[in-house]
């Protein structure tokens, strides 16, 4: 050995690049799962526009029916119904990890779990859309 | 016994909202969304949707609805800029932005889904 | 089937490299041959300078655990001719700090493995003369999925949260602290949701789930720390609920 100095172990530090989530289809997916988020919080706002629309009278309610037909805003809705379906479906199937039911000393599998989901989200769905459409 | 974390709590509420936002946001945002602007279906007129927002109990359930939501919002966001933008080390910051946010986003919703006339 | 495979290895050592970089090796492809193979021939004919850590090469021992191809393996359970033409990457485990070649330092997964407590903790032992724990097959099965685990930290380089957050535990020491958690010998769980809950142990968890995805022994440890967070909840609703119970 030509050195005589001591060289105290040096480990090379890991390091995690900042599109660490380009990397893999799995964390894009899941990157995409989280940005969902946005588009619940983006629904809020436009609820909220809606009620103040609403609350303005029916010439305000009916400029906001117009915004609501502008191209852009119609695509904005689109992207965001995509993504709210999506937070839902990735909900229902993730959800039933972190419930452990058993029957008769098994466990339910997670389809069982996550078959109820589904359906409540159709009884939801045909329940809010009756009332909303009957006028 | 160490230090009470409020994270439970936090994630409960992102829990709620997550289910809340699961079940019914899809079909809100279809309807009002899609469908009654695009002529798809036909739109409830202003006096039947005035009457149906100013029930209570329609009050109650959107009011509960935006604010699980924000709720939802506000904690899934705050770890996707954490993860996703490696700025954990602001994150007093981006908690105040993010449940703030939330918080001032459910006082809106009071004053207008409650206070409606 | 042709009758060699690149490997492309990622070399360093510390004392004179700044950084890692790759060496390539051609390597026979075997068609029972795993990536472990290929090492071994690497250092047995080729270079003896390569270091890599394997133990029982049939997956149990959970030394061998690398990046294929940016995917971490058992090197010891992946075959070469999986990946044939090639090149293979093959480099060391993710998110450790590599000590030289495909070495990497592990002990902050030992650290935080030590604090979930991952042993039957008591109240009180009972004595020899009592006679042996009795449980029932139902009880072992609500542990038994999370003691497979062969600590081969496979989830840990899968895991992004545990690359980004130094306080978070990773998913095998939370899922071996369910592991005795739910088993029906032990009374330390209150122990260790001090240590996970209160420090931010698991709260940094965003159910990625590439844990589960790549364990070569099903021990899904994202199950595992999505219970532990229920779990968590319900103790902090009833502290907050009910502050009158003493501390457990």
């Amino acid at each position: 050995m030509a050195s005589s100095i001591q060289h105290p172990p040096r480990p090379y530090p890991p390091r995690v690049s900042t599109y660490w989530w380009l990397g893999r289809w799995p964390y894009l997916k899941f990157i995409l799962r989280e940005v969902s988020s946005i588009f619940v919080a983006w629904f809020v706002v436009l609820t909220l526009l809606q009620i103040s629309a609403l609350s303005r009278g029916p010439a305000e309610y009916l400029g906001f029916e117009v915004w609501l037909r502008r191209p852009v805003v119609i695509a904005l809705n689109a992207v965001s119904f995509f993504f709210v379906v999506f937070h839902a479906v990735t909900w229902f199937n993730l959800a039933p990890k972190a419930m452990v039911i058993r029957l008769g000393g098994k466990r339910v599998p997670s389809l069982l779990i996550a078959a109820p989901n589904y359906l409540a989200w159709l009884a939801a769905s045909a329940a809010v859309a009756w009332i909303v459409l009957r006028g | 016994m160490g230090k009470r974390s409020n994270e439970p709590f936090l994630w409960m509420l992102f829990s709620a909202g997550g289910v809340a936002a699961a079940l019914l946001i899809p079909i809100h945002l279809f309807l009002f969304g899609l469908a009654f602007p695009l002529g798809w279906l036909e739109a409830p007129g202003y006096d039947g949707l005035l009457a149906l927002v100013r029930h209570p109990v329609t009050r109650l359930y959107l009011f509960v609805l935006c604010t699980l939501g924000l709720f939802h919002w506000a904690h899934r966001f705050r770890y996707t800029l954490y993860d996703g933008l490696q700025i954990k080390h602001l994150n007093e910051i981006i908690n105040t932005l993010c449940y703030g946010g939330a918080i001032l986003g459910t006082v809106v919703a009071a004053y207008l889904i409650l206070g409606i006339a | 089937m042709a009758e060699t495979i690149t490997l492309e290895i990622t070399r360093y050592h510390p004392e004179r490299d700044e950084e890692p970089g790759l060496q390539s090796y051609e390597v026979p492809l075997r068609k029972d041959w795993v990536v472990l193979d290929a090492l071994n021939y690497v250092k047995d004919k080729v270079d003896g300078s390569l270091s890599f850590r394997w133990s029982c090469r049939m997956g149990i021992c959970g030394s061998c655990g690398m990046m294929v191809n940016g995917a971490p393996k058992l090197t010891c359970a992946t075959f070469l001719s999986d990946y044939a033409p090639g090149p293979i990457r093959v480099a060391p485990l993710d998110n450790f700090p590599v000590i030289r070649d495909l070495v990497v330092d592990i002990s902050d997964f030992l650290v935080k493995l030590s604090r979930a407590k991952p042993w039957l903790i008591r109240d009180h032992e009972k004595p020899l003369a009592e006679g042996e724990y009795l449980q029932t097959p139902e009880e072992l099965e609500t542990y038994k999925q999370f003691s497979m685990c062969i600590n081969c930290m496979l989830c840990y380089a899968a895991c992004p949260v545990y690359g980004l957050d130094p306080l978070f535990s990773g998913p095998a020491a939370i899922a071996l602290a369910q592991r005795y958690n739910m088993d029906s010998r032990d009374q330390g769980s209150s122990q260790r949701l001090d240590i996970l809950s209160h420090s931010d142990g698991i709260w940094g968890c965003t159910f990625v789930g590439e844990c589960t995805q790549v364990c070569p022994k099903n021990v899904d440890p994202a199950g595992a720390i999505q219970q532990y967070k229920l779990t968590a909840t319900k103790e902090w609703m009833k502290s907050f609920l009910m502050p009158w119970r003493g501390g457990a």
